[in-house]
């Protein structure tokens, strides 16, 4: 048993607050009208704080301020940073240099997914991995052999998004100086109060947007600092309900959402390959060894991966959430994870995962059934869906380098 | 003279669940208990003014939902109280608790180590899987692998596919879970001693075998079946103690026609011409009836009940040897205030659960290794819970009745027979590990009942005092539990049947067991069994 601390002893009084504050918690707070919180890895996070309609167009046409604290962060350093990244990963962690950022998954020895997240490239040895679960045992296991420690920092790392047009203004007003000439997934660190804080061109949006990560103690002093900047240029805080659609927009998946994870899979037919959930691009078969690498080539060389995530455009406009998609209307193919009618490209959107062959080799004849309820009666809309190439909407601004001063 | 067309031995819960089921179906059913009160193992007494004790069983958690319903348990008056939480306490003067909040409780395993916090999920994942495979069984009668008869290979094809459609990894967990100890299987996720021994204790209760013995980890998955098909309030309190659901029982028996005879204890079950006729009671009172269902366990029944010629001697011997070990005993006692535990803030809800003082694996193998000399564990294993912190009932306002079920209590003393003064030490055993965590505990103390297993066995029946009827390992379950055979509820003897948990799928406050035989019963007579729900899905 580990030796009784004071540490340990303090930390009994965690059962007297089942759902964590952030430590942007009291601004948050502030700020909260609606009272809609849910339940985000334990902490109290807010759905919505004013208006999601509006919190979503805060998204789209100025700057909006949303708390990704909660994220699980690992801090991965070590000489073997590297080649222990390699290992766990998909993706060539050599081709990701430092002050870089690239969006990755992981795999069990089966090949199946047990998460995705964004891989951070702090210094030649020092990363950052975010992402929804919590896998510590499973990094430790694999750093077995590598020189490299890992650690589990989600709450001592403050995370906040900051996403839209006018953003980078924000940021520049705020006194980042030089913030303007990050390219998309470049990082750098900046110094705040004493201390410092990284900022990345990342997000969760599809949209101009940078993520600030600090210590939790400068939390506070960088929301304020960022608020106060932001004054002139329309920064609001959102809730989860406006980025959940801006996300969609993007084409971004989620984790326990659009796929199960591996280790969460209570049925064994519910965990999914890379290809399967489209994110087969990243898999790296190449650059040596990787958990899952024999399993994933053995199903592609045999062609026994069983499904397909596929974007679809349904005619209509009523949102087509857990909808079951069929083909020529009549034979089950495949059901829909995430839907709605998107405000950006005016088209009725969806997350599908289809059995092959379709949405594989078959892709015409697709039909999603909705079950609208409308003053408690179904409403049964048999739409035909579309598959069309993710993302759904492609903003300019957010590759333009340097971003355009809003 | 009258003729039943049913008789059941014993009143315990599996025995009245039985009874329920069968007159419920038309039959003139009697129920005989040998004791002045009913409940058998499931049981509230009043030893002391003012006090209830669950003198047995003390928490309600493998009551299956379709019984409680068809036999109208609520409208009978049967509640659950849930638990809160419970904890285990450390000798550095902490403690680690379980929190029904998940993420309270990863923060919680996080107190002690990063690394298990996390690995809380897969574990979880894991048993639920293997839970989802067996959990369908327990409301199934267990098919004869040996006969041809339509509903047998059904049966086993249902088995088959179940196991088939796991997936290859899957598939050698089952097997690795049903055969090996629970201290490996927890190595597999688990680093630290007090998180293992959290979850070990399931792996061993009501077993003769140690935390490091094979077989070990299907225990543990037996506990944990009441929760995989959303069963509400799995885990709580019966208000008014186990005799509660007893109680309910009887009440529906009896709204529905049937009779129960208390201080009736059976001599012997009349076997004419390989049938049974009726019984014969301790006071040579013939009672006849057209069926003889037993409660009592498979030793009980048939070395005791039945003339040996009466039998088989395979069947005999298989008997025999049927493993239905002594292993526990329990400390109730009735307490004049509520024990104040230093380590543990007076806030936690751990207080309305159930609380352990083992705090390692190790610490429990070496308690076993004193049962296997044949002593009870000088440092035992407590499951301790104070009822009364949610309950009112069992005690007057103020005071509380706390339950300790102590494991490991050997069936004899080094080889000879109990005596009261052993029974007294071994209750100091008990009250001595308590005091160590919790100051003043002896003087708060106003009454006690100390059971062994010669107590256990003396009044309620059970051989040994096995609290189950005989051990859950693996080689002891399904087609063979009790006797490869005679799994099916009925027995060499032609209307002589079983329905205790000697029976698949074993012990718990259940009733699985009284329900399967009631169901074969009526298939026996040609009686319908639509007034028996369905075994609920699991999709």
């Amino acid at each position: 048993m580990p030796k009784l601390s004071s540490a340990r002893l303090t930390a009994q009084s965690h059962f007297r607050t089942l759902r964590l504050g952030t430590p942007f918690q009291p601004r948050i707070d502030a700020l909260m009208k609606t009272n809609d919180w849910y339940d985000w890895g334990g902490y109290r996070a807010p759905a919505s704080l004013w208006d999601e309609e509006l919190e979503y167009f805060a998204i789209r046409s100025q700057a909006a301020l949303f708390d990704i604290s909660p994220m699980v962060k690992y801090r991965i350093e070590g000489p073997d940073g590297e080649d222990f990244l390699n290992r766990v990963t998909l993706r060539d962690v050599a081709k990701l240099k430092s002050g870089r950022v690239h969006y990755t998954a992981w795999c069990d020895d089966e090949g199946y997914v047990l998460d995705d997240g964004t891989l951070f490239r702090l210094a030649p040895d020092r990363f950052r991995l975010c992402c929804q679960e919590r896998h510590l045992p499973w990094l430790l296991d694999s750093a077995i052999g590598f020189d490299v420690s890992v650690l589990e920092e989600t709450e001592a790392v403050a995370g906040l998004a900051l996403q839209g047009p006018t953003s980078v203004a924000v940021l520049r007003e705020a006194g980042f100086a030089g913030v303007e000439r990050l390219k998309v997934f470049d990082l750098a660190e900046f110094p705040h109060e004493g201390g410092r804080v990284t900022i990345s061109r990342t997000g969760f949006t599809g949209d101009l947007g940078y993520e600030l990560f600090a210590p939790a103690e400068l939390a506070l002093s960088l929301w304020d600092r960022l608020w106060k900047a932001g004054e002139l240029r329309g920064i609001r805080a959102i809730g989860y309900t406006a980025l959940n659609r801006a996300r969609l927009e993007a084409g971004l998946i989620v984790a326990n959402a659009d796929f199960v994870t591996a280790e969460h899979a209570i049925r064994p037919d519910r965990v999914r390959m890379p290809d399967e959930i489209g994110l087969g691009f990243m898999v790296d078969l190449e650059k040596g060894h990787f958990n899952g690498r024999r399993a994933i080539a053995q199903a592609r060389a045999k062609g026994s991966m069983r499904h397909v995530l596929v974007g679809l455009e349904i005619e209509g406009n009523i949102p087509a959430e857990h909808a079951i998609v069929y083909h020529k209307q009549k034979k089950e193919v495949g059901l829909v994870s995430a839907a709605i009618w998107s405000p950006m490209a005016k088209r009725n959107i969806a997350l599908a995962s289809l059995s092959r062959p379709y949405g594989d080799t078959i892709t015409d004849d697709l039909w999603v059934e909705i079950y609208a309820m409308r003053e408690l009666r179904y409403e049964r809309l048999m739409k035909r869906a579309r598959i069309v190439p993710r993302p759904f909407i492609k903003l300019d601004r957010r590759t333009a380098s340097p971003p355009a001063d809003f | 003279m009258k003729k039943w067309d049913a008789i059941v031995i014993g009143a315990g819960h599996n025995g009245l669940v039985n009874a329920c089921y069968l007159q419920r179906a038309g039959l003139d059913v009697l129920v005989v208990e040998k004791n002045d009160w009913i409940g058998g193992a499931a049981v509230s007494r009043s030893l002391t003014p003012g006090f209830l004790y669950s003198n047995c069983s003390y928490v309600c958690s493998l009551f299956r939902p379709e019984i409680m319903r068809d036999l109208e348990l609520p409208r009978f008056g049967l509640q659950v109280i849930s638990y809160e939480g419970g904890a285990v306490f450390t000798r550095d003067g902490d403690y680690l608790a379980n929190y029904r909040d998940h993420h309270a409780h990863r923060r919680e395993f996080a107190r002690f180590s990063a690394r298990d916090a996390e690995a809380y999920d897969r574990y979880a994942r894991d048993v639920t899987r293997q839970c989802r495979f067996i959990q369908p069984l327990l409301m199934r009668t267990a098919p004869d692998p040996t006969s041809f008869r339509p509903r047998d290979i059904s049966e086993l094809l249902y088995l088959g596919k179940k196991f088939a459609g796991l997936g290859a990894a899957e598939m050698a967990d089952t097997l690795r879970f049903w055969t090996m100890s629970i201290s490996d299987f927890l190595d597999e996720y688990f680093e630290t001693d007090v998180i293992k021994a959290n979850f070990a204790l399931s792996g061993i209760i009501g077993t003769a075998l140690g935390p490091m013995s094979p077989g070990t980890a299907y225990v543990l998955l037996h506990h944990y079946m009441g929760e995989v098909d959303g069963s509400v309030g799995a885990w709580g309190y019966a208000r008014g103690g186990m005799g509660a659901v007893t109680k309910a029982l009887a009440d529906s028996f009896r709204a529905s026609g049937g009779t129960i005879r208390t201080g009736a204890e059976v001599e012997q079950v009349l076997v004419r011409s390989g049938k049974a006729r009726g019984l014969v009671l301790a006071d040579g009172e013939e009672i006849y009836g057209n069926l003889v269902i037993s409660n009592a366990d498979v030793k009980r029944t048939f070395l005791k009940l039945v003339e040996e010629k009466e039998l088989p001697e395979i069947f005999l011997r298989r008997v025999k040897n049927f493993k239905m070990r002594g292993s526990s005993g329990k400390v109730n006692i009735a307490l004049d205030s509520l024990p104040e535990f230093p380590a543990l803030p007076k806030d936690s809800p751990c207080y309305r659960g159930d609380m352990h003082f083992t705090d390692s694996v190790e610490r429990m193998e070496r308690g076993y290794d004193d049962w296997k000399a044949g002593r009870w564990s000088a440092d035992p294993f407590l499951d301790m819970v104070i009822p009364t912190t949610l309950d009112p009932t069992m005690a007057p306002p103020g005071k509380h009745f706390m339950s300790c079920f102590v494991q490991y209590c050997p069936p004899k003393v080094e080889g000879r027979d109990w005596t009261d003064a052993d029974r007294d030490a071994f209750g100091e055993t008990v009250i001595s590990q308590i005091a160590d965590y919790s100051p003043g505990f002896r003087d708060r103390i106003v009454h006690m009942e100390v059971r062994t297993p010669r107590e256990l066995e003396a009044e309620v029946g059970l051989t040994e005092g096995n609290i189950f009827q005989g051990e859950l390992t693996f080689d002891q379950l399904l087609f063979n539990r009790p006797v490869p055979g005679y799994a099916q509820y009925r027995s060499p003897v032609d209307g002589l049947y079983m329905c205790g948990s000697s029976t698949h799928p074993g012990g718990g406050v259940m009733g699985a067991p009284g329900r399967n035989a009631a169901a074969e019963i009526l298939r026996d007579l040609s009686r319908g069994t639509k007034h028996m729900s369905p075994a609920h899905d699991v999709i």
